[in-house]
């Protein structure tokens, strides 16, 4: 489904944020970036979100050239990957239910859909009674939820979560991993850059490591280090 | 564009005015501002330019005395010659008899001491009205040459100054009105500008989730054009009833001359047409103005 071939991205402080990626993800994968601050994960992010253009290479979606993309049909492209951020990115001004509902509208705006497709996927991710809360009188863990449930409902091929569960204890980032794994089974893939030792370890799932900008590390089933593999 | 499309462009710039209504409220307040500024700058300068024509038009004609002794044949020969000048527009013969008649009448009541006169002192009189007050020197020495004109005389100092006046008057008005718009625009778009770095986040999650750029923008040029628009209705409202109140409080006046003045202003119901044209051009111009010009940062991501 996204293939990376050789792709370089420099920025224009001379700086190499990532070298030489090759990088092949499939329909319905389950995949962790891992790497130190600065080796290069968000940079592979924003490549993927064409936020970015690499300096060097290609980078396909389902076969399309993504860094050849008009600047006007970029809107459309995004509309294949729901995005889930670390601080989660609420509206504070909407209720969870208008937050969900927001990204509907963009997209589409038959009402009738909106008000039928937002309280099933608030009850996904467990927050049918926290509809008409405001993001401020929710804890991380429930906003994180409300954008992930934003992330999904417009029904995307690919989820791209970066450090979704940087902000949070490690009881509510299993509860966050667990949405996430529920979606993946569901047949979308799940992209997720992540620091979460623990959570690595502990699900098992392809593990690419960067280091200074390049692949160090591509394995089918993996954990946070090699020395964790053993262990 | 579809209607669909259009549809939710305007759902969306309602609710989102409402999200945030204080800030429309601060950018309706500085639209509304500049507008009253720019309003009444406008009505002074229509104003004084009025009475400076009203008071052009009764000094924009030369009084011509003939001689006594000025035959009547003549007399309707020398008013042909005058019409013919370059500059005058019409020419009206008042009887030397006329005119102690209209002296006996201002004089009222002391019109008596007029009937002791053994002879009438006034002069026959040609009034020569002229097209244009820079005409009056150069018709006031053609009128000079002719044979039987006793004197020419007009208000030439009061004419002059007037001129000078009313110039300085547009001049300096236009002037100001166009520093004003320019600072007005930067106001606004600075407004604008808070407004949508406030949004900034919204703005860019919108293009995270892939909305296109029309509905990203849309929804925003609609917001500054509905700011601009009832920030000019509201300036427009207050204009007409201040200005109105204005004229009716000089109207009632006590001291004649403010009475008098009130005369000489410019009703509302005849700037009423045009200050409401150019106020929501300029409301609504500056209010999709101030949205372009901010948006233009923002949807980069």
């Amino acid at each position: 489904m996204i293939e990376f071939n050789n792709v370089t991205k420099v920025y224009k402080n001379e700086f190499t944020a990532v070298k030489n990626i090759n990088l092949k993800i499939e329909k319905g994968e389950f995949l962790f970036i891992v790497g130190k601050s600065g080796a290069g994960k968000s940079t592979l992010i924003k490549l993927l979100l064409r936020e970015i253009n690499p300096t060097e290479g290609i980078i396909t979606y389902n076969n399309q050239n993504i860094t050849k993309i008009r600047k006007r049909n970029i809107a459309e492209y995004r509309r294949n990957i729901g995005f889930i951020f670390q601080d989660y990115r609420l509206l504070p001004k909407l209720t969870v239910y208008e937050n969900v509902a927001f990204a509907m509208e963009m997209i589409c705006c038959n009402a009738k859909n909106i008000r039928r497709e937002v309280p099933l996927v608030l009850s996904m991710v467990g927050l049918s009674d926290k509809a008409k809360y405001y993001p401020d009188e929710l804890s991380g863990g429930e906003q994180q939820r409300v954008a992930i449930a934003r992330a999904v409902i417009n029904k995307p091929e690919t989820i791209i979560a970066d450090e979704p569960t940087g902000n949070l204890d490690q009881e509510t980032s299993k509860e966050i991993m667990k949405i996430l794994t529920e979606i993946n089974k569901r047949g979308t893939a799940v992209i997720m850059a992540t620091h979460d030792r623990e959570i690595i370890n502990q699900y098992q799932k392809r593990v690419i490591e960067l280091k200074q900008g390049v692949i160090i590390r591509d394995m089918k089933t993996g954990g946070y280090s090699n020395d964790n593999k053993k262990a | 564009m579809t209607i669909k499309k259009l549809n939710y462009i305007l759902r969306q710039a309602f609710k989102s005015l409402w999200r945030n209504r204080m800030m429309g409220l601060a950018s309706i307040g500085s639209v509304t501002a500049v507008l009253i500024i720019l309003g009444f700058i406008l009505i002074i300068v229509l104003n004084v330019n009025n009475i400076a024509l009203a008071t052009k038009e009764s000094f924009d004609e030369i009084a011509v005395y003939i001689s006594d002794d000025v035959e009547e044949a003549q007399i309707e020969q020398l008013g042909k010659s005058f019409k013919e000048i370059d500059g005058v527009m019409g020419v009206a013969f008042q009887t030397k008899e006329y005119a102690l008649e209209r002296l006996k009448e201002d004089w009222g009541a002391d019109a008596w001491m007029l009937e002791s006169l053994r002879k009438n002192p006034l002069p026959n009189t040609y009034i020569v009205q002229l097209t244009d007050v820079q005409y009056s020197d150069y018709v006031k020495s053609k009128i000079e040459t002719f044979d039987g004109v006793e004197q020419a005389q007009y208000y030439k100092d009061a004419v002059n100054s007037l001129i000078r006046i009313s110039d300085f008057v547009k001049k300096g008005g236009a002037g100001i009105i166009i520093i004003l718009l320019l600072i007005s625009v930067f106001i606004i778009s600075n407004t604008i500008k808070i407004t949508v770095l406030n949004r900034q986040k919204e703005i860019e999650l919108m293009q995270y989730i892939g909305a296109t750029n029309g509905y990203v923008r849309g929804p925003l040029l609609i917001e500054g054009l509905i700011l601009g628009l009832i920030g000019s209705i509201v300036a427009i409202v207050i204009i007409f009833f201040s200005y109105n109140y204005l004229i009716k409080y000089l109207a009632g006046g006590y001291v004649a001359i403010v009475t008098g003045m009130a005369g000489y202003m410019v009703g509302v119901d005849m700037i009423l047409n045009d200050l409401i044209i150019i106020f929501l051009t300029i409301g609504i111009g500056i209010g999709i103005l101030g949205s372009l010009i901010s948006l233009k940062k923002f949807l980069s991501v």
